[in-house]
């Protein structure tokens, strides 16, 4: 792909980027910058490309050090803001197990 | 080379990156509605599924099992510390896991400089060399300012400032070198250059803006992914990473508007002399003090009861305790709500995810701007660990450090409960004059204790 289309993309990437987020509410900031955190462990697909072309041992533990590193962003990612997500919960749902880990 | 042939055909490969960018999209949209908000994270996780599949099968990769092996480590390190983590210590869960996507960033950008045919290309990896590097360091920083591994005031030193200096100027000398010549060695000393960036950075930011830190690096994270994705020539990096950081940058903003700060202010204020720096030490003014018993009396006997919760709450793992009692409280038919501040806790909409941990309906946790009006017909307003964001300063004294802040007007309450520690002054360090009013009434002791005692007073009245 030449360099104007993937311009062309990155342009547009931009304007969604902005528009998706414009209007989201103070109560999901958190998440919001956590599921954004682990969006861009998708380098981990870059990382998997250098380790798999790679020839040289030394190249091969550095691109294997980067594929740690982005497996631990997308899969921590993922998690941590499953479970933040999880406990947004309305009226109805929230009930018998309230306080479980609270005082009593 | 005696490789099988890929299995899938370019097409596909670029249509299923398609559809994992798609997913990605519709992620960022589910999470910024608490509906659809998990669903919406579900739907990013599996458009990262479609796309490690893809790649697999795009392309014939040699060193499969290691690469498969370097995952499940990831994995294994990755996963189960985020499903232990405690949620009062999610931010630097979070600073954490954006760092290293940065550091994986700038490796993969060092690996692909000697494939690097125009200056184009090596201008993109500088970029990503940087960045990351930057991201990685400075991530290390906030996580170790979370965790209290380091102070959490803003760190000045005389020279700071040049020395900043000097790194940038060393920065963009080097990555001009390897723009030109494409040395490797150099690239290193970039990386190099971008760690020391990295940490100089955070250092002068003070403890309660660094969530807006945390935004900021990983839009900057998404920024280098993005670069690194032009590298590659792979149009899916491109995609998520440029959301990212449009996004990022723009949640960034939000938050620093919640705190009425801008971004710069929160980055360079230390330079300015203007900081986030205040006073640790407890004031010796006379203030209202009160036990358990009384402070019961006056919940039980109130029609409304707006309780404000920070992170001190948090800290003392009392979010269970302040539900039970809003609980008890309720049916006792007081009307209770919790009032959240936008920087409530740690990070921005932080407060109500430990709120929802402890089953609190997100209908009763108020946002600021919903719940301001009603605190001047609010019997008791509840501070409950929380303190600069109730603090009057942020109105009526210019000089203080969080002037123009939005603050909860709690003081418009008939009457006002603190429970709080000590006289220690708040995470931003200023003196809250709320506390010396004449409606102002205090609970000391740690935050759980003191709700404890108060909602056994609540059900023995």
């Amino acid at each position: 792909m030449d360099g104007v289309q993937l311009l062309t993309i990155t342009v547009l990437a931009v304007f969604v980027g902005f528009e998706v987020v414009s209007k989201v509410s103070s109560i999901l900031h958190t998440p919001l910058m956590s599921g954004a955190n682990a969006i861009h462990g998708i380098i981990l697909v870059g990382a998997i490309t250098v380790a798999g072309q790679a020839t040289d041992g030394w190249v091969l533990a550095v691109a294997l050090l980067a594929v740690v590193l982005a497996t631990a962003n997308l899969v921590g990612g993922f998690v941590v803001t499953d479970r933040m997500l999880e406990m947004f919960r309305g009226r109805k749902a929230a009930g018998p197990d309230a306080g479980k880990d609270g005082t009593r | 080379m005696m490789l099988a042939s890929p299995v899938l055909a370019p097409t596909w490969t670029a249509l299923l990156y398609l559809v994992a960018a798609v997913c990605f999209i519709l992620a960022l949209k589910g999470l910024s509605s608490p509906k659809h908000a998990r669903r919406g994270n579900l739907i990013g996780a599996f458009g990262a599924f479609v796309a490690l599949v893809t790649v697999f099968l795009s392309s014939r990769l040699q060193n499969l099992p290691w690469i498969f092996g370097a995952m499940v480590v990831g994995a294994a390190i990755a996963a189960p510390v985020a499903r232990r983590v405690k949620m009062t210590q999610m931010p630097q869960l979070v600073a954490m896991f954006n760092g290293v996507g940065g550091g994986a960033a700038g490796l993969v950008a060092l690996l692909e400089l000697p494939h690097a045919e125009n200056a184009w290309l090596r201008v993109a990896i500088v970029f990503t060399l940087l960045v990351g590097a930057i991201s990685f360091a400075g991530s290390g920083v906030t996580f170790a300012k979370l965790q209290e591994l380091m102070t959490t005031r803003p760190v000045m030193f005389a020279g700071l400032p040049v020395l900043m200096g000097v790194v940038l100027v060393v920065a963009v000398g080097t990555a001009a070198l390897v723009v030109a010549t494409g040395s490797v060695g150099l690239a290193v000393v970039v990386l190099a250059v971008g760690l020391v960036a990295g940490v100089l950075l955070v250092l002068p930011v003070g403890g309660a803006d660094v969530p807006i830190v945390i935004s900021l690096l990983n839009a900057f994270t998404g920024l280098a992914v993005a670069a690194s994705g032009l590298v590659l020539g792979n149009v899916l990096l491109v995609v998520a990473g440029t959301l990212v950081g449009a996004s990022g940058t723009i949640l960034t903003r939000l938050m620093a508007a919640a705190m009425g700060r801008s971004v710069s202010g929160i980055m360079f204020g230390a330079f300015k002399g203007g900081s986030t720096a205040g006073s640790t030490v407890a004031s010796e003014r006379p203030v209202r003090s009160s036990n358990p018993e009384d402070v019961a009396v006056l919940l039980g006997y109130a029609q409304r009861v707006i309780i404000v919760p920070g992170y001190g709450l948090a800290v003392a793992q009392g979010q269970h305790t302040a539900a039970e009692l809003a609980q008890a409280l309720e049916s006792r038919g007081v009307d209770v709500e919790f009032a959240i501040h936008p920087v409530a806790g740690r990070m921005p909409g932080h407060m109500n995810v430990l709120l929802a941990e402890a089953n609190v309906p997100y209908e009763s946790l108020k946002e600021m701007s919903e719940v301001n009006g009603d605190f001047k017909q609010a019997d008791v307003a509840l501070v409950v660990g929380a303190n600069d964001v109730v603090n009057p300063a942020a109105k009526t004294t210019p000089g203080s450090p969080i002037y123009g802040m939005p603050i909860l007007e709690a003081g418009d309450a008939r009457q006002v409960v603190f429970l709080k520690r000590s006289m220690r002054p708040g995470f931003a360090g200023i003196e809250n004059e709320l506390l010396y009013e004449p409606q102002t009434t205090l609970l000391f002791g740690d935050a759980k204790e003191s709700l404890a005692k108060v909602l056994s007073a609540v059900k023995a009245l």
